[in-house]
Formats: C-alpha cells, sequence, structure tokens
C-alpha cells in the first residue's frame, strides 16, 4: 500500500484545494493519518473509494474523540527595559527575564475513520476531522453516503459526543434513550446525582449532590458542563 | 462494484414513507418486536412496519444493554479493562481478550513469544467452533427445531467449555490473555484432553450435517431467504461469515496474518448466493477448518515461556500514540481503537463491535418478506447484544 504521505499527494491531485494535512502518530504503532477539511472531505471520500489504485472500499470502523480546552503553561523568555541605580546615576537596562504564561488551547471533537480495501487487501488508512470548537460549531459532513457502515457508526458519535452529521440520513440517538440532553463519552461530563428518583437523597448520592452544588457555587455557574445547550435532564437533587 | 448504482439504491433505502403495497387495502400495521421476544437474543428491538406479512419497513432500535463501557475502560488502568471484555460477546471472550491484547500490544510495540502464539490460536478457533455451533443451533431453534439441534451443538460445546473452564478457571468470563502473553501455562495433560475433544468434533460435524444440511424444511426456510449482495455487504462494513457468505474473500486471519496464522494450512469458505442457507453453510465450513487449524496447532506447539519477560505488569504506560487492532472474531471484525497520552488509562477506547455493524443491513435484507423470515434473517446474522450495546 502507498503511504500516508503519497496517498495525501495522490488526493491533493486529483481534488484540488483538498486541504489534506499530515498528522503523524509518534507511537509503535506508527499508523500515521490524514487529516481532512470538512469541506472537501466528502469529495476527497469519494475519491479514496472509487481510486482504482487506493479502492479503499471499506470502512472499518468510526470513533469520536473528545479533546477538551487545555491550558498550557510555557516558560517565555522576555526582555524588559528596567530602570536601576548603577553607581548613583538612574539608567534604564535591557533584561531577560522568565515568564510562566499561560494560554488555553481550544478543544475539539474528532471523528476518526479507518479504512481497509477488500479489493485489495490492504490497509488501514486512518483519516480525521475536527470540529472548530466543543460548544456550538460542532458539524461535520457525514461519509454514510460513501460508506455505509458508518449509518450506526456516526449516530453513536453523534449520541455519545455530540458531534452533528450533516448529510446523515437518519441522525437519531443510538445508545441512550430519546430525550436524553447529554453526551456521555464527553471527557467533562458529569453523572447525575442518582439515575432513579428518591424523594430524599442519602448516603453516596447525597454526598455526591453536595460536591456538585460546591463546584458548581466554586464556578459561579448553574450546571457543570461547559457545553451549553446540553443541560442534563436527569434527578438533581436541591438541597 | 458499480459504485453510483449502489449509492443510488441506499438513498432510495433510507427514510422510506409509509409505502402501501399496490395489492394490499388499508393502512400499515406497525409492530414493535422485542425488546423481550424470545428471537432476539436478549434486549434488543425492531419496529416493523407491516403490509399484511410482509416487512415495509424494519428500524431496529438498541441500547437497552448500554453501559458505556467504553467509558468505564478510560476510567481504568489497561489491563483493568481485560475482565471487562469478556463481558462485550459472552460467548466467545477468548477472542475479545485476544482482540483487545493485540491492539494493546500494537500500541505498546510488545511482542509475544512463540508459545503463548500458539495458545492464542488454539483458543481462538475452539471459540469459534463452539461459537459457529451454538449461532446454528440458535438458529435452528428459531425456526422451530425445538430443542434437538440445539441440544447437539451444546453438547459439544461444553467439551469446549470444560477445557476453558480446566485452564482459565471460568467457562465464559475467561480473562485469559495478558499484554505480550497470557495468565497460565497449558500443562501436558490439558494438551492431551484438548486433542481428544478435537479428535471428537469431525465426527460431531458430521453427524449436525447429516442432521440438518439436507434437511427438507431446513432448506425451504433458508434457501433465497434474506439475500445480501457483495457490493451492499462491502459497503455496509459487513465483516465475518456474513460477508464470506455473500461472496467477498475477505478474511482477516488470511489478510492480516496477525499472530502466526500465516503457518497453518486451512481455506476460506465462501458463499454463491448470500442468502440464510449460505451462511449456515460457511458456518459448518469454517467449524471444519478450524478444526484442522487447532489440529496443526496442536501438534506443533513449542515449549518456552509464557510471557514476554520485557512486558511489564504494573506501571504499564505505553508511549503517547495510538493503533487500531482487529482479528476475525466469530462474528467479525472485532477492533480496538487505542489513543494513549502517556498515562495508565487509555485516553480513548473504542470498540469496534462486528455485531452492531452486521445488523446495518438488517432492513435491507429484510424489506418484501415475511414477519416470519425476519426472526430466520436476524437468526442468521448471528449477535449477541453484549456486544451490540456495550
Amino acid at each position: 500500500m502507498k503511504s500516508a504521505e503519497e496517498i495525501k499527494a495522490a488526493i491533493e491531485a486529483a481534488v484540488p484545494g483538498a486541504g489534506v494535512e499530515f498528522v503523524p502518530n509518534p507511537g509503535p504503532a506508527a499508523e500515521h493519518s490524514l487529516r481532512l477539511a470538512p469541506a472537501s472531505a466528502v469529495a476527497v471520500a469519494t475519491f479514496l473509494r472509487d481510486d482504482a489504485d487506493l479502492a479503499f472500499d471499506f470502512l472499518s470502523n468510526v470513533s469520536g474523540v473528545d479533546w477538551p480546552d487545555r491550558e498550557i503553561a510555557e516558560k517565555v523568555k522576555v526582555a524588559r527595559t528596567v530602570t536601576k541605580t548603577v553607581d548613583g546615576v538612574e539608567q534604564s537596562v535591557e533584561e531577560t527575564v522568565e515568564e510562566t504564561r499561560k494560554r488555553v488551547e481550544p478543544g475539539c471533537l474528532e471523528a476518526v475513520y479507518h479504512l481497509y480495501s477488500v479489493a485489495k487487501k490492504h490497509g488501514p488508512l486512518v483519516i480525521r476531522m475536527k470540529t472548530a470548537n466543543r460548544i456550538d460549531q460542532v458539524e461535520l459532513p457525514s461519509l454514510t453516503p460513501v460508506w455505509r457502515a458508518a449509518e450506526f457508526q456516526e449516530r453513536e458519535v453523534f449520541d455519545l459526543y455530540g458531534i452533528i452529521f450533516t448529510g446523515h440520513p437518519d441522525l437519531r440517538r443510538l445508545l441512550m434513550w430519546e430525550g436524553f440532553k447529554d453526551h456521555p463519552m464527553r471527557k467533562d461530563y458529569v453523572e447525575p446525582d442518582d439515575y432513579e428518583y428518591e424523594p430524599t437523597p442519602h448516603d453516596h448520592v447525597l454526598k455526591r449532590a453536595q460536591e456538585r452544588r460546591a463546584a458548581e457555587a466554586a464556578l459561579g455557574t448553574e450546571g457543570l458542563r461547559g457545553c451549553g445547550t446540553n443541560k442534563r435532564e436527569t434527578v438533581n437533587y436541591e438541597l | 462494484m458499480n459504485a453510483t448504482e449502489t449509492k443510488s439504491e441506499r438513498l432510495d433505502g433510507w427514510n422510506r414513507p409509509p409505502v402501501i403495497a399496490p395489492d394490499g387495502e388499508g393502512e400499515l400495521l406497525e409492530v414493535a418486536m422485542g425488546p423481550h421476544h424470545p428471537s432476539t437474543h436478549g434486549v434488543f428491538r425492531m419496529d416493523l412496519a407491516l403490509d399484511g406479512e410482509r416487512v415495509v419497513r424494519l428500524k431496529p432500535v438498541f441500547g437497552y444493554l448500554h453501559r458505556n463501557h467504553e467509558k468505564i475502560a478510560e476510567q481504568a488502568s489497561y489491563l483493568a479493562s481485560m475482565p471487562y471484555t469478556d463481558r462485550l460477546d459472552y460467548i466467545c471472550s477468548l477472542t475479545n481478550n485476544w482482540a483487545y491484547a493485540l491492539a494493546v500490544e500494537k500500541l505498546a510495540g510488545q511482542e509475544v513469544p512463540e508459545r503463548v502464539q500458539y495458545i492464542r490460536v488454539i483458543l481462538g478457533e475452539l471459540t469459534r467452533i463452539q461459537n459457529h455451533a451454538s449461532s446454528i443451533g440458535f438458529l435452528l431453534q428459531e425456526m422451530g427445531a425445538s430443542g434437538t439441534p440445539l441440544m447437539y451443538a451444546f453438547k459439544e460445546r461444553e467439551k469446549i467449555l470444560d477445557l476453558f473452564e480446566s485452564l482459565t478457571g471460568s467457562r465464559m468470563m475467561c480473562n485469559y490473555m495478558r499484554f505480550g502473553g497470557c495468565r497460565v501455562d497449558v500443562s501436558a495433560t490439558w494438551l492431551d484432553a484438548a486433542r481428544k475433544v478435537v479428535a471428537g468434533l469431525p465426527q460431531f460435524v458430521d453427524e449436525f450435517e447429516t442432521l440438518l444440511s439436507s434437511n427438507e424444511i431446513l432448506m425451504a426456510r433458508c434457501q433465497g431467504v434474506g439475500i445480501l449482495r457483495p457490493e451492499l455487504a462491502v459497503n455496509a462494513g459487513v465483516t465475518g461469515p456474513m460477508l464470506r457468505a455473500s461472496g467477498v474473500d475477505y478474511d482477516i486471519r488470511k489478510v492480516d496474518r496477525y499472530g502466526i496464522y500465516d503457518r497453518f494450512k486451512f481455506r476460506v469458505p465462501l458463499g454463491d448466493h448470500g442468502d440464510v442457507y449460505d451462511r449456515y453453510m460457511v458456518r459448518i465450513l469454517e467449524i471444519r477448518e478450524s478444526i484442522r487449524i487447532v489440529e496443526q496447532a496442536l501438534n506443533d506447539i513449542p515449549a518456552g515461556p509464557i510471557m514476554d519477560p520485557k512486558a511489564r505488569i504494573r506501571g504499564f504506560r505505553p508511549k503517547p500514540g495510538e493503533a487500531y487492532g482487529r482479528i476475525e472474531a466469530p462474528k467479525g471484525e472485532l477492533g480496538f481503537y487505542l489513543i494513549s497520552d502517556g498515562g495508565p488509562n487509555p485516553y480513548r477506547y473504542r470498540v469496534r463491535p462486528p455485531s452492531l455493524i452486521n445488523l446495518t443491513v438488517l432492513e435491507d435484507m429484510c424489506l418484501g418478506s415475511n414477519v416470519a423470515d425476519v426472526v430466520l434473517i436476524f437468526g442468521s446474522v448471528d449477535i449477541v447484544l453484549g456486544e451490540v450495546d456495550r
């Protein structure tokens, strides 16, 4: 099989302006992947399936991955002008100072597809797409029209991660029940205090409710989730 | 494959409006089949729309057994998920163990000793034999052959489960494989017992086939029912005996040659028509091929360690990276996709469940057939709800 870089070149030759990005895998498995731009993803996927050499006619696996916002602390060297008194005379001196700066790397949701070829018996090719953020811009194009194998798997990713696949013919929850309001596989998902309603919370339920209350008070927000549209609907006890 | 043709056909297949057949008068009957229907292998529901006896719409409903296995695994260490993989497809816990161990070994770049490779092949193929035998038994049960074929299959399955029990301590929840090895060594006595069981298997298959393969009722009920075309099967990600019954030559044991499958002589049985009968027949033939593989492995198994000396049980932290490991499980391609961030838990743990993805084409196979055949077609997919809902 061609390597991921060669496939990237083939895609760029066939689909102009595809915007494919090579993503190296540092682990021992060394299965490198290609990140597709959502705008051209369906065209690229169709090319991967229909090209005679590549012939990735079999989509094996679709997984969602959640990458929450990360706070990164970096040490930066900064040049500063400091006024100092040297030998009784005030002078401006240039100094290099190390400063710790914190920046927040915005998070995203990712969909990862593993492709194989049944006709050529090669693979895997890993392709991935990521959303703009985790809150309101969570649309990705559905690849179900290209590989029907994605039908249930994209529904599952939608259900558990909240990625909205545009162009999916039947995007409903797969595993959680209808009317459930959250996406449990996200890293910041907070479990409900209890799954069944009891008139008086006690023991571990009471403890969990108190902890949640304290955390909410510390954050000054109602509802712990970062995802504005998805407040949970299961039991929350008023203490 | 004619790509455009399959695509347009698929688009037609979605969100069908309620169809009233030209000959039928009156409304469609909507039936919720399951989740407590005896033929649904657990808790699975199909929402059917019927025009008389004929199925015009079928929507599968999942999730009754959902416990978010993936989330639980992301909160536990790598090894702590091993016993939990037994509960995915509880008929074939050893192949689940194998797939997970294979994925983690790929993620961490671990080697597996020679003897362990043989042990894995022996156990994996014995698992396949008992899975196929009992799935045929269940299929016949659903066809109305109450008890007899299932008991024939279970009689043989019992012997294999006894082997598993004497080796791993458990009949179904084996929890046997480890990353870079396995938990206990097989003894010479166990190997002798295994040889004895395997020597009796061909006779069992012959007997089973005499009873079933040319049975008039079985042929009448199964042939030409639930046809799955190869183009659709590949596009919909169908794997395992279902795919091969449609005539597509794709067996991961031959394609990936994971473990040591390149050392054994075996054939890949293929079907011609892709109907229920072909699926039954492919399973019977796969049992025969698996018996051949186990015989060869039992003959060649070398002495040696059962754990890679470099393998770490405690403080196991693979380097950051990701890996997708897959095997040919009895029900199809079972894969594990793992992302490591260098910590003791997997950052992302994903199971590619063959049972769920094989159900993608359930509606396509069932449309236009009778309600009684839906039970049969569904039985021929061979699913376990523990894996579908995870």
